[in-house]
C-alpha cells in the first residue's frame, strides 16, 4: 500500500490551532522554521520520501502494528469490546519511532547530518538515535539528569547506538529543561542541525509535521476495524496525552468527520496525586493558556507566568504542557480530556497485564484505565479502541518500587488491585519547591 | 574595522517612552559614543541588593536593560539562567521585577527597558502587564521570544501605554525577516551578534554582524544596537564601531556572582563603547 501523508484542516496558514499554536521561539529559528516547513510539504508529496518512510515501516518498524481484541479486558468490563492498538509492537518499543524515522528521513533530504532530540522517559532519545543509526547522523540526545538517573537502561541504549547523552541539571533536570536545552543547542547549531522534537508541541511547524507522520496510527485502525467490525470507526478511542502525539495520532484521521460520525474521542491527561493536590501534569484539567517551547497552548503556570513543574507516574507524560491542537480540540469539543491518576494508571496496567498479558507502558496504562471504566457504562455492541502507545518494560523497576506484591499472589484480579496503597512519590526537587 | 555606519532614517518617536530611548542613543552619539546599555536580572544576587546592582550599573548606562527571571528563558545561556533561578528562589517574579524598576525611576532618570518572555506578560494578562509597567515608568520592552507577527497586539497595547518596544534580529535572519523586525520596532532594533544564546564568548567576532547591520538600517526607523558575547571594554569597543548601542549582560551576572566590582566594570565597558 503506498503510503500517502494526511491533509487536514488545521493549522491556519499562520501555524495557529484557533488561539493556540504559533511560534514563539527567538528570531534566530524563524528562518529554520520556514526552511523545515518548505522541506516538509515537499517532502508530503514526493513519492521517493513516501516510499522510503512506507518501506522503513514496513520493514524495520514491523508496521502495520496489530489491532488486538483484548476479550478477557472486555469480559472483565462487561460492556464495550475494548480493542487495543498495538504500538507496543513497534521496534523500540512505543510509537516514537513513526516520527522519529519520518524526521530523521527529512534531515537527510535536507543535508543535515546532524540531528539532535530532546527526551524524558528515553522512549524519543532511543527512537532518534535509533533512526539515527540506522541513516547514518550524528546524534545528540539532551536528557535531565534526573530522567538519566531514572532510566540508566535506556540511556544505556542510547550510546550503545551512537547517541551522546547531555545530562541536563538547569531548572528541575526533567522533560521540559531537556527540552529547552535542545532548543538551545538548535539555535545555536542552526545551520547545520535538524531537531528531532518528539511530540505535537513546539513551534510550528512541529505539531503538524509530527501528527501527520503519527496518522499513520488511526489510519490503520480504520483499515483494520473495518475487517473487523465492518465499520472504520469505533464508538469511543481512548489515548493517553502528555504533549500528546500518540492521542493525535490516533484522534486526528476521525477528529475531523462530520459531527455523527466522529467517535468520541477522550484523551487521559496524567492527574498525578490528583488534580487538586497540585501534583499532576493535567494542562487541560489544571492548567491555564500560555506560552512554552515555541507555542501556546493549555499549560501548568502560575499567576506570574512562571511554568510550574508537573508530576506523573510516568516519565513519558510528565510535561507541563499538551499539544495546540488538542487545546482546540479540547476548546471545540472535539474531543474530551479527563485526568487519570497515578494510581488509576497502575491499577490499569495490572488489568492490562494480567487479563491479556500485556505490560503497557505506564503512559498507556492511563488509557487503559479509563477504557476499562467507559466500557462498563456501555453497550456489547459497542467498541472501544484503546492506543497502547508503548510497552512497560521500561516502567518495570518503577512499578516494582511502587507495588507490593503479595507472596504467591497469582489469581484474575478484583477491579480492586494493590495499587492504592502507594507510598508516597519522590521528594520535590529544589526547584519545585522553590516554585510551590 | 569599519567606519561608524549612519542610521539610515531619523528615529521617529512613537511614544513617550521611544522617546525618552532615542534621546539616550542621540546624546551617546553626540558625545561619540555608542549608546551603553548593560543588562541586570531583576532581584539578583538577592531582592534587597538588586537596587545597588542597579545603581552601579545606572551611573555608567545610556540604558538600563532589566530582565524579568524566568523559569524557562530558552533565548538565554546558563550565566542569564543561573540568575533568574536565583532571583525566583528569593522571590522575585513580574509584579516585583515592575516594583522594582518603578523605585529605581524614582531615583533615575535613565530609561529603563524590561527584558521579558512573553509567558510572564499572557499571565498577567497583557492589558494589565502594560499598565504595571507604565505606572512603574518603563520605557521600552524586549521580547526575545516574540517575532513581530506572532503578536500584534502587544506592540499596540505598548504604544497605548507609552512603551517602545524592541524586536531582535539574527545573522540567520533573511532580508524579508530583517525587513519585517526592523519596522516593527519603535524603541531600538537589538541585533544578535551570532547564532546562539546569550552568554559571553570566547574569541567572539563580529562576523557577520556588519553586513547584517547593514541591511537592518535600510528599513530600521530605530537605533540599532547589538548584543550576546559581548564581555568586555574590548569587545564593547569592537562592536561600538558598527552599532549606536552595544548590551552587555551575562558578563555583569559573572561580575556580581564572583564579588567583582559592579560599578568599575561598567564604567570600563562604557569607556570601551566609545568610537574611535
Amino acid at each position: 500500500m503506498p503510503l500517502t501523508l494526511p491533509t487536514y484542516p488545521q493549522p491556519d496558514e499562520r501555524g495557529r490551532y484557533g488561539r493556540f499554536g504559533g511560534r514563539y521561539v527567538p528570531e534566530t529559528l524563524i528562518p529554520a522554521l520556514d526552511e523545515l516547513e518548505q522541506a516538509y510539504l515537499t517532502a508530503k508529496t514526493d513519492p521517493a520520501y513516501l516510499n522510503e518512510l512506507e518501506r522503513l515501516h514496513r520493514e524495520f518498524v514491523g508496521r502495520p502494528s496489530g489491532l488486538y481484541l483484548a476479550e478477557r479486558l472486555t469480559a472483565h468490563a462487561g460492556g464495550a469490546k475494548i480493542y487495543l492498538k498495538r504500538e507496543d509492537q513497534n521496534y523500540t518499543g512505543a510509537h516514537k519511532i513513526n516520527n522519529c524515522l519520518a524526521q530523521a528521513l527529512l534531515a537527510k533530504r535536507m543535508g543535515k547530518q546532524r540531528v539532535v532530540a530532546e527526551t524524558g522517559a528515553g522512549q524519543h532519545g532511543v527512537a532518534s538515535a535509533t533512526a539515527a543509526a540506522l541513516l547514518g547522523l550524528d546524534c545528540v540526545v539532551y536528557m535531565g539528569a534526573e530522567d538519566i538517573r531514572r532510566q540508566e537502561l535506556n540511556v544505556f541504549r542510547m550510546k550503545l547506538l551512537g547517541a551522546e547523552v547531555r545530562a541536563v541539571t538547569s531548572g528541575t533536570s526533567t522533560l521540559k529543561d531537556a527540552t529547552n536545552e535542545a532548543i538551545r543547542d538548535w539555535v545555536t547549531n542552526v545551520r547545520d542541525t535538524f531537531y528531532i522534537l518528539g511530540s505535537v508541541v513546539g513551534p510550528h511547524p512541529y505539531p503538524a509535521m509530527v501528527r501527520d507522520f503519527q496518522s499513520v496510527i488511526g489510519e490503520e485502525v480504520k483499515v483494520q476495524l473495518q475487517a473487523l467490525e465492518g465499520t472504520p470507526t469505533p464508538d469511543v478511542i481512548v489515548a493517553c496525552v502528555g504533549g500528546g502525539s500518540n492521542a493525535i495520532g490516533i484522534f486526528a484521521p476521525y477528529a475531523y468527520l462530520p459531527d455523527g460520525q466522529r467517535p468520541r474521542l477522550i484523551g487521559t491527561e496524567a492527574a498525578g496525586e490528583g488534580v487538586d493536590t497540585g501534583r499532576h501534569a493535567a494542562s487541560v484539567a489544571g492548567g491555564r493558556v500560555g506560552v512554552l517551547h515555541g507555542s501556546m497552548m493549555y499549560l501548568l503556570n502560575d499567576a506570574e507566568g512562571q511554568i510550574v513543574p508537573p508530576h506523573s507516574i510516568s516519565a513519558g507524560l510528565d510535561y507541563p504542557g499538551i499539544g495546540p491542537e488538542h487545546c482546540l480540540y479540547s476548546d471545540t469539543g472535539l474531543a474530551e480530556y479527563v485526568p487519570v491518576t497515578d494510581a488509576q494508571a497502575l491499577e490499569g496496567l495490572q488489568l492490562c497485564t494480567r487479563l491479556e498479558g500485556i505490560i503497557p507502558a505506564l503512559e498507556s496504562a492511563h488509557a487503559i484505565y479509563h477504557a476499562v471504566e467507559l466500557a462498563r457504562t456501555m453497550r456489547p455492541e459497542q467498541t472501544i479502541v484503546v492506543n497502547l502507545s508503548g510497552r512497560g518494560d521500561k516502567d518495570v523497576a518503577e512499578v516494582m518500587r511502587l507495588l507490593d506484591l503479595p507472596e504467591g499472589q497469582s489469581s484474575t484480579p478484583s477491579h480492586n488491585l494493590p495499587g492504592h496503597n502507594l507510598p508516597h512519590a519522590p521528594s520535590v526537587t529544589a526547584q519545585q519547591e522553590v516554585q510551590a | 574595522m569599519t567606519a561608524p555606519a549612519q542610521t539610515g532614517a531619523q528615529p521617529q518617536a512613537t511614544t513617550p517612552g521611544a522617546a525618552r530611548i532615542h534621546a539616550a542613543f542621540a546624546r551617546a552619539a553626540q558625545e561619540g559614543r555608542a549608546a551603553f546599555i548593560p543588562f541586570m536580572t531583576a532581584g539578583y544576587p538577592t531582592a534587597s541588593a538588586f537596587p545597588a546592582v542597579a545603581d552601579a550599573l545606572l551611573t555608567q548606562a545610556d540604558l538600563l536593560e532589566v530582565g524579568i527571571p524566568y523559569s524557562d528563558p530558552l533565548g538565554d545561556g546558563p550565566t542569564i539562567q543561573r540568575a533568574s533561578e536565583q532571583a525566583l528562589g528569593g522571590g522575585t517574579s513580574t509584579r516585583h521585577t515592575l516594583q522594582l524598576v518603578k523605585d529605581l525611576r524614582a531615583r533615575h532618570d535613565t530609561p529603563i527597558v524590561i527584558m521579558t518572555y512573553v509567558n510572564p506578560i499572557y499571565a498577567v494578562g497583557p492589558r494589565e502587564f502594560m499598565r504595571l509597567a507604565q505606572d512603574a515608568g518603563v520605557d521600552g520592552l524586549i521580547l526575545p521570544d516574540l517575532p513581530p507577527d506572532q503578536d500584534l497586539e502587544i506592540a499596540d497595547l505598548a504604544a497605548e501605554h507609552g512603551i517602545a518596544v524592541t524586536f531582535l534580529i539574527a545573522p540567520t535572519s533573511t532580508p524579508e525577516r530583517v525587513k519585517l523586525v526592523a519596522e516593527a520596532c519603535t524603541g531600538f532594533l537589538y541585533a544578535v551578534s551570532v547564532t546562539g544564546v546569550t552568554g559571553t564568548r570566547e574569541g567572539a567576532a563580529l562576523g557577520e554582524v556588519p553586513a547584517m547591520l547593514a541591511l537592518a538600517r535600510q528599513y530600521a526607523r530605530v537605533p540599532v544596537a547589538v548584543g550576546f558575547g559581548v564581555k568586555d571594554a574590548e569587545t564593547a569597543h569592537q562592536v561600538a564601531q558598527v552599532a549606536d548601542g552595544v548590551v552587555v549582560g551575562s558578563a555583569f551576572i559573572n561580575a556580581v556572582q564572583h564579588g567583582q566590582d559592579v560599578g568599575a566594570l561598567a564604567a570600563s565597558i562604557a569607556e570601551g563603547c566609545r568610537k574611535d
